[in-house]
């Protein structure tokens, strides 16, 4: 396995401004804080957690859609970070990004075929055979060709994620970044896309980043597991390693709270609550950044919580065969 | 039978549009008991929500709504909203997708709770206050005490939804009908939001409709289900009639196509998406999806046949589908 | 809730096939929403009657822009509209100005929509530094006496109608880019903008294929205002003598020709005025009925 992506110490603060004509700086909104992550080839990485995680800012700093406060993203030999946009044209047939509203992110202006078409017209390759193009790559999504000249909004939306989906393989890319891809979706659809990306990847070879709040669908497509809490990792693991031995608190308290559709298993599962909401990003607690909400540091002793107040935990294997950032790491298994 | 809270008959709501009238929801029916927990479940557009306004008659005037909804055993259609209001909120209680449909944004938290319970019972407003504050406690706000002179705009989304759920307390009332309460909500704070309600019903007493197009919350928090498509009933029973034994290919299809977390098998989708309520199709409106489709299901829409005494389901071939896994007829 | 009512086309279900109803265009959309606001349909035919008279009846009508020997005649079969102390048959003047004055207007809002759009779209679209210096522009120049600044612009001129119709433009152009840039400033916030910047478009790509449709509603009802702006701006200039000159004449000058003689002969006054009051009133509704079919929110029957 080569890896096609590799992201080094990422990170992205947003200016947080003062009202008025002046707009001074006041302050920062840590969404990404030291990110680092590797893609493999053919891999499906899932990048977990709930929302202010900074999961979705992640995912634009790697296509470079936002300009970065720090870090790397190595793609071959380029740190895509350090290209100007026009350098980084180019690059766009080999990176592209799927949306998760499938309402919003497509012109509403715009037919079927000439949004399909788009890329292949940004990129000069419209005038050979894009038509044909175009209609090879709605079948391919499993849409009807002969819907090309339609509008996007008398689709449904797993159709119109299915255009999306066909938007972004126009340019036969390496790599797919879907950004909550079925979130938006009624249940009875998701699964035709979840299934429509699986098999894609399988027969174009893709590798994805797949953001995604929602650990079920993740744990149905990842093949690895990122865990995402205030801008940090705090778990990254095999996803069969994170469902049978989760070992940051975190990642325990998000599997416990995930209701299984089944009544006598969800009858007697043990759940975590957590106390209190995820704490501002603009003044991130020290230390470890979970250590407000976690159940463990509650029942710790007063010498061993300093070192989660005064520490940041760093994401190492702690002999759970898997990196997990916390002091006090231990394998549970949650289902 | 005394038990029975609340009875919805052959309720059908119509909407006049540009395109002609939609029938939202068409002659649905099902009865609350006694401090049970009723989930109602569909996707969108499937005319969930639209039944539970049309019981607490929120929907808008131009609604044509018919049938019968009686609260112990009095008629609550076609009164008006004056003579409604002594209901809403007193003996029925809502909690809605956004909390801030019920807040309102200008007074303190604890004013707000302390008020619902001034609007309808002769007590000191002291002794609001303090019940307010137990109540906060109840629905888990940290520093409650604290947080009763908060604004709502200064709480997270959680919180709000866990404040809503401590006016709705406030009245002791018979019935809760939660609408979505958990879906704009991370899941973590779902899971307190769902703890509150469940303080809630356990304090109170009251009875839970729930309603929600998430199969997992229902399956941990619902004894009976009602499943929803196209503005009918198409299968109602126990949950665990429901979740292990359907008897309806459209609740088979959705559970066969819901990623869960304690398994990795291959998805089964059900094709197509769900009819427009402008143009049904003849028959089984999920006909045009159902593997299982047959010339009687154009023919003739299923009535809600007896499975068992107290499972039923809404197509004409549910016998084929005893001890069928969604992967056998679902492809 | 609001996903149980709506009952866009979206919700409906091409995907199966065979009774799926008939989907709309937007354009298709639009018009009928169009059609159903009676006032501004009305006002719509309205307008095209008198421009189909400016134009028809100033070819079929017997008189011409010089004077007869009918003096002073109030108006009678042989002048509907009276003549005036020179002779002029009044009804061909009105045809005439009529004719100036709506080409003036349909210029005027030709240029300061395409203008406005332009200018807008740049400042919503790149933000920033060029957002600010383009909007101060823009309040720099609402705050003018924008008939003062026109009345001196014209005065340096030959006051021809396409110079009038260039410099009434370019100041509306000012109000134009202010909505624009709202408009494009809350359509750049969607996906489908980081959508086209993730495929690799260019700026010019960006706002031409994308942000200038989509403001389309806006950028039309803008237009239709703009018409009716055009010409109380042209009666206004050519009232105080700056605008079209004698010979010729426009709806304007002859309100202010008229002026002189409105307790003698006040049918002067009355025609032009009740043309431009009429084509204003027309335009506005119809602005009105625009701005209701462009508006996506209204898609459930009026209650």
């Amino acid at each position: 396995m080569t890896t096609v992506l590799r992201v080094q110490d990422l990170v992205k603060h947003f200016p947080v401004r003062s009202r008025g004509v002046i707009r001074k700086r006041i302050g920062d909104v840590h969404a990404v804080c030291g990110v680092s992550l590797d893609l493999q080839e053919r891999e499906t990485l899932g990048l977990v957690g709930e929302s202010g995680c900074g999961k979705t800012t992640t995912a634009r700093l790697l296509l470079n859609l936002v300009p970065a406060t720090n870090g790397e993203v190595w793609y071959g030999k380029r740190n895509l970070l350090s290209l100007s946009r026009k350098q980084m044209r180019p690059l766009r047939r080999e990176l592209q990004i799927v949306f998760q509203d499938p309402f919003a992110s497509l012109d509403p202006r715009m037919t079927v075929a000439e949004l399909i078409a788009e890329p292949l017209r940004i990129h000069g390759r419209y005038a050979e055979g894009g038509r044909a193009k175009v209609r090879e790559l709605m079948k391919q999504v499993g849409l009807n060709p002969e819907h090309a000249n339609r509008f996007a909004h008398e689709f449904s939306g797993g159709q119109r994620q299915r255009i999306g989906i066909a938007r972004a393989l126009a340019l036969e890319p390496k790599v797919l970044v879907l950004d909550e891809p079925v979130s938006a979706l009624d249940v009875s659809i998701r699964a035709g896309v979840i299934n429509l990306l699986a098999d894609l990847q399988r027969e174009l070879g893709l590798s994805y980043l797949f953001v995604s709040h929602d650990l079920s669908v993740v744990r149905h497509v990842a093949d690895r597991v990122a865990v995402m809490y205030l801008g940090r990792i705090v778990e990254l693991a095999p996803t069969e390693a994170l469902f049978t031995r989760a070992a940051h608190p975190y990642t325990q308290a998000l599997i416990s709270a995930i209701p299984v559709p089944d009544p006598r298993k969800e009858r007697t599962r043990r759940r975590i609550i957590l106390v209190g909401d995820v704490p501002s990003p603009v003044d991130p607690p020290s230390g470890c950044r979970f250590r407000t909400r976690c159940f463990k540091y509650a029942e710790l002793s007063e010498p061993e919580k300093l070192k989660c107040v005064n520490e940041v935990p760093a994401l190492v294997d702690r002999g759970h065969g898997h990196p997990a950032a916390c002091h006090y790491a231990e394998a549970l298994q949650m289902l | 039978m005394t038990d029975v809270l609340l009875e919805v008959e052959n309720l059908t709501v119509e909407f006049p549009t540009d395109d002609g009238v939609v029938t939202a929801v068409r002659g649905v029916s099902y009865e609350l008991r006694q401090g049970e927990s009723l989930g109602i479940v569909g996707e969108s557009g499937s005319g969930k929500s639209v039944t539970s306004m049309a019981i607490l008659g929120l929907l808008p005037k131009n609604a044509r709504v018919s049938g019968s909804v009686r609260f112990r055993g009095e008629e609550l259609l076609g009164r008006s909203d004056s003579e409604l209001s002594g209901f809403r909120g007193r003996k029925i209680a809502m909690v809605f997708q956004d909390p801030l449909a019920s807040l309102n944004p200008v007074y303190t938290i604890g004013d707000q709770i302390a008020e619902a319970m001034l609007a309808h019972n002769p007590v000191s407003k002291q002794v609001a206050h303090a019940r307010a504050l137990e109540l906060l406690e109840l629905v888990g706000i940290p520093n409650a005490k604290q947080r009763m002179g908060a604004y709502p705009h200064e709480l997270s989304g959680g919180m709000k939804q866990r404040v809503v759920i401590a006016i709705a307390m406030a009245n002791n009332p018979d019935v809760i009908i939660a609408d979505e309460p958990t879906t704009a909500l991370d899941v973590t704070v779902q899971a307190q939001v769902l703890e509150a309600l469940e303080a809630a019903r356990e304090i109170t007493g009251a009875a839970l409709v729930l309603i929600t197009h998430d199969l997992g919350v229902i399956a941990g928090h619902a004894n009976r289900l009602c499943v929803m498509y196209a503005g009918r009933l198409v299968e109602t029973g126990s949950v665990d009639d429901i979740f292990y034994a359907p008897r309806m290919p459209y609740t088979l299809g959705l559970l066969g196509s819901l990623p869960r977390i304690d398994s990795k098998t291959r998805l089964t989708p059900i094709v197509g998406s769900p009819p427009s309520a402008l143009n049904m199709p003849p028959g089984c409106p999920f006909g045009p999806r159902c593997p299982m489709f047959a010339a009687k299901c154009e023919a003739e829409e299923p009535p809600l046949y007896y499975a068992t005494p107290d499972h039923h389901a809404a197509c004409h071939f549910h016998q084929r589908l005893i001890d069928v896994k969604p992967g056998e007829i679902f492809q | 809730m609001t996903d149980q009512l709506e009952v866009t086309p979206a919700t409906k279900a091409p995907e199966t096939g065979g009774f799926g109803v008939r989907e709309r265009t937007q354009t298709e959309i639009v018009v009928r929403r169009f059609l159903r606001h009676k006032l501004a349909v009305g006002s719509l035919v309205l307008l095209i009657l008198i421009v189909i008279i400016a134009y028809g009846g100033a070819a079929l009508w017997k008189y011409d822009l010089h004077s007869t020997p009918d003096i002073s005649q109030p108006p009678s079969w042989e002048h509907p509209f009276g003549t005036d102390g020179p002779g002029h048959d009044w009804l061909a003047r009105v045809l005439r100005g009529l004719q100036q004055s709506i080409k003036i207007a349909l210029s005027v809002a030709l240029i300061g929509t395409v203008l406005g759009t332009i200018w807008g779209s740049i400042a919503g679209y790149f933000g920033r530094h060029v957002d600010n210096a383009l909007m101060r522009l823009a309040d720099l120049v609402i705050i003018l006496p924008g008939i003062a600044v026109a009345a001196t612009l014209a005065s340096l001129g030959e006051g021809t109608w396409w110079m009038i119709a260039v410099i009434i433009g370019g100041l509306a152009s000012a109000n134009v880019s202010r909505l624009i840039r709202g408009v494009v400033l809350s359509l750049r916030e969607q996906d489908f903008i980081e959508a086209a910047k993730a495929l690799g478009a260019s700026d010019t790509r960006i706002i031409l294929r994308h942000l200038v449709p989509n403001a389309l509603g806006p950028t039309i009802v803008s237009a239709t205002i703009l018409v009716a702006v055009g010409i109380l701006a042209e009666t206004g200039l050519s009232f105080l003598g700056f605008g079209v000159q004698s010979p010729d004449t426009s709806l304007g000058l002859l309100v202010q020709e008229a002026a002189g003689a409105v307790n003698t002969r006040p049918w002067l006054f009355y025609f032009p005025g009740l043309f431009i009051i009429l084509i204003a009133l027309t335009i506005n509704f119809i602005g009105d009925g625009l701005r209701d079919a462009f508006d996506p929110k209204q898609t459930r029957v009026r209650q």
